[in-house]
């Protein structure tokens, strides 16, 4: 399994797409922080990026990477070893570098300029959330056979959890607005990673509004320390649950 | 040279008393009662359990090393009746509780010219209560309480009915309000420091021509409010970490001709609300990383916001209507993406401090979950391009390009 994951990483970590996403969060993340005299300012700009640019590399470079290595992964299966350990090395490598690529990009000059409980949040984050779109990028995979279809999967996917999941949630909260929504809202934002990172990251960001009106239950479930380790881990559960899907649908797929 | 010959003789006839524990002059009670006008009693170090100690002629009353006023928990502790006292250096604690009398540690009632200076109260229902009282000062004393909920406690710095008082460089912390005014004229409030109180740091109503300088406002339960008066001047305050639902830095209601200048306004849940003002004028402030800087009701009139910084706040200004009769001119907003091609430092498109998604959360709070989501971007992005939801007459026509220093 070392083996493959090290083979899996340093293939990745050469790749000239990875290299390229690596330059270009560097370059957007330096020009922000250059550009905004206020780093606070220049953490907002990068809100976005975190959010949204992000979550779209990761899944669509990890199912078209899966697609592309379906040789090789043919050529392994083949070999004594077990799917399990093949398909949790791909997924290894795949995150692991596309973690790299975000901490150099990203990570670093937030560090540099930022080093703030909001830039430590927002980097944490964007791990985070790399990871859970790389396990729902393999779980799209390996459900389509075909590779226009699985893109087409997983950009679907993308634009759910960042744009139409919260156009239903906000339909929804305003065809329930004579109804108390504190709580379902909680859990609403708890079916998307995206929503809760963001989440996690407003608390840092924009404390001082949220413990407005809404405080009952940014107080209560957010903003406290079990509150917090449980949306983390949430977000772990997020990560975890798709792949471990993915091994199933794996150790089963007659390739 | 008349007023200078009466100080001099009244000085040349005036006493000295010394009260001190364990000797024959050991109640300062005692001591009040013997003395002539003019005299001054020194009291000691140690602790003193009396009655109310009533102060009913001019004297100058000083505590000499710290010495404690204890009212154990049953009554008032002081109360001066007479005009021209001066109390120095006292500790003054434990005063009684009462749900239905004002219960205060030092109480002036129809003086003038007392001044009350460099004392430290702990543990006291009202701090320091003046009724009726005219051209007092009130400096550099430390009150301290702890104050659970609004029923149970009571005021830090309490007038009524009083007029050219001077309150300087107290600091007030665990009361119900810090400052509490009402009906008080011609008054100053200058460098105080009024923290952790469980309501208001400073509240007053009905009263007018009345300054407030270089206070500092930190943490209190709903920040400042400032009620029913007019001709009120708020300058060089600091508004700190009010935070809450119901929360502002200041909350002003009903007030007009005034001015509120160079004050900053850091990490507010709301910086200034605004409801049925008129003519104020709000000026050089620097309103920083707050939820919401500026809320202004449509029931406000005739209100000039110029030349203020807005930096780093969730939304810069919210409203409830799109009647605006107010006038925002020349302020920086950090949030402003315009441009300015003759470099005058103007940009050259007007800015609407009123985003979209601030309407949305005025109107249904719950969607602050939603907050700097894509979607709630591209809402924002759509209604700056073609605006029908946020007042179109609320906008800066000169918005700065660089924050004033």
């Amino acid at each position: 399994m070392k083996k493959i994951i090290k083979y899996v990483l340093l293939d990745l970590l050469r790749n000239r797409i990875i290299i390229a996403f690596t330059v270009f969060l560097a370059v957007i993340s330096f020009s922000v922080f250059n550009l905004e005299d206020n780093p606070s300012k220049g953490i907002l700009s990068l809100l976005n990026l975190v959010l949204i640019i992000v979550p779209l590399v990761s899944i669509v470079f990890s199912t078209i990477y899966v697609y592309n290595a379906a040789e090789f992964i043919e050529l392994l299966v083949s070999q004594p070893l077990r799917r399990v350990n093949i398909w949790l090395s791909i997924f290894t490598g795949l995150a692991s570098s596309m973690c790299v690529a975000f901490l150099v990009g990203c990570g670093l000059p937030v560090l540099i300029y930022a080093p703030t409980d909001v830039g430590l949040m927002m980097t944490a984050m964007g791990l985070l959330l790399t990871i859970v779109f790389v396990s729902i990028a393999l779980l799209a995979s390996v459900l389509t056979r075909d590779k226009a279809k699985g893109i087409g999967v997983a950009i679907l996917l993308w634009f759910y959890f960042t744009l139409i999941f919260d156009g239903i949630v906000l339909f929804l909260l305003f065809q329930f607005m004579d109804y108390p929504m504190e709580k379902p809202m909680v859990v609403f934002s708890c079916l998307n990673p995206v929503d809760l990172a963001r989440i996690l990251i407003l608390l840092k960001l924009d404390i001082s509004a949220l413990m407005g009106a809404t405080s009952a239950i940014f107080s209560n479930f957010f903003g406290n320390q079990w509150g917090m380790a449980a949306t983390v881990l949430i977000m772990i559960a997020w990560a975890f649950t798709p792949l471990w899907w993915s091994v199933r649908k794996f150790n089963r797929k007659d390739l | 040279m008349l007023i200078s010959l009466v100080v001099f003789t009244i000085t040349a006839h005036a006493k000295t008393w010394i009260v001190r524990p364990a000797t024959p002059l050991q109640k300062l009670q005692e001591a009040i009662n013997n003395a002539m006008p003019g005299d001054t009693i020194i009291v000691e170090h140690g602790v003193y359990r009396e009655p109310t100690i009533v102060v009913n002629k001019p004297l100058y009353i000083k505590g000499v090393g710290c010495p404690v006023l204890d009212g154990q928990k049953k009554n008032e502790i002081m109360v001066i009746k007479s005009s021209h006292v001066v109390i120095e250096g006292f500790s003054v604690q434990h005063s009684g509780y009462s749900g239905y009398n004002d219960i205060a540690a030092i109480r002036i009632v129809n003086s003038r010219n007392v001044t009350i200076r460099n004392n430290k109260l702990d543990d006291t229902f009202f701090g320091i209560y003046s009724q009726h009282a005219v051209s007092c000062t009130i400096a550099n004393n430390e009150l301290r309480s702890n104050a659970i909920n609004e029923v149970t406690s009571a005021n830090g710095i309490h007038c009524w009915k009083s007029d050219s008082m001077q309150i300087m460089n107290n600091t007030i912390t665990g009361h119900r309000d810090g400052i509490y005014f009402e009906f008080v004229t011609h008054s100053t409030i200058k460098n105080n420091v009024s923290t952790g109180n469980v309501r208001y740091g400073l509240h007053f109503m009905f009263s007018n021509d009345d300054a407030y300088v270089g206070n500092q406002f930190r943490n209190n339960g709903a920040g400042v409010a400032v009620m029913f008066s007019k001709g009120v001047t708020m300058v060089q305050n600091i508004f700190f970490e009010n935070w809450g639902s119901a929360a502002y830095g200041i909350l002003l209601k009903e007030i007009s001709d005034s001015r509120i200048q160079h004050n900053r306004f850091v990490r507010n849940t709301t910086g200034i609300y605004m409801e049925g003002t008129n003519r104020i004028n709000v000026t050089q402030n620097v309103f920083y990383n707050n939820g919401w800087a500026l809320k202004i009701q449509a029931s406000c009139n005739d209100n000039t916001i110029t030349q203020n910084n807005f930096q780093a706040n969730s939304f810069d200004v919210a409203t409830n209507g799109t009647l605006v009769l107010n006038t925002f001119n020349s302020n920086y907003w950090d949030k402003y993406e315009g441009y300015d091609l003759n470099h005058d430092g103007v940009g050259d498109v007007p800015y609407r401090p009123v985003s979209v998604y601030a309407m949305i959360a005025e109107r249904n709070p719950v969607t602050m979950m939603l907050f700097r989501s894509f979607i709630a971007s591209l809402l924002d992005k759509a209604e700056k391009t073609i605006p029908g939801f946020i007042p179109e007459n609320l906008k800066d026509d000169q918005p700065r390009m660089k924050a004033f220093k």
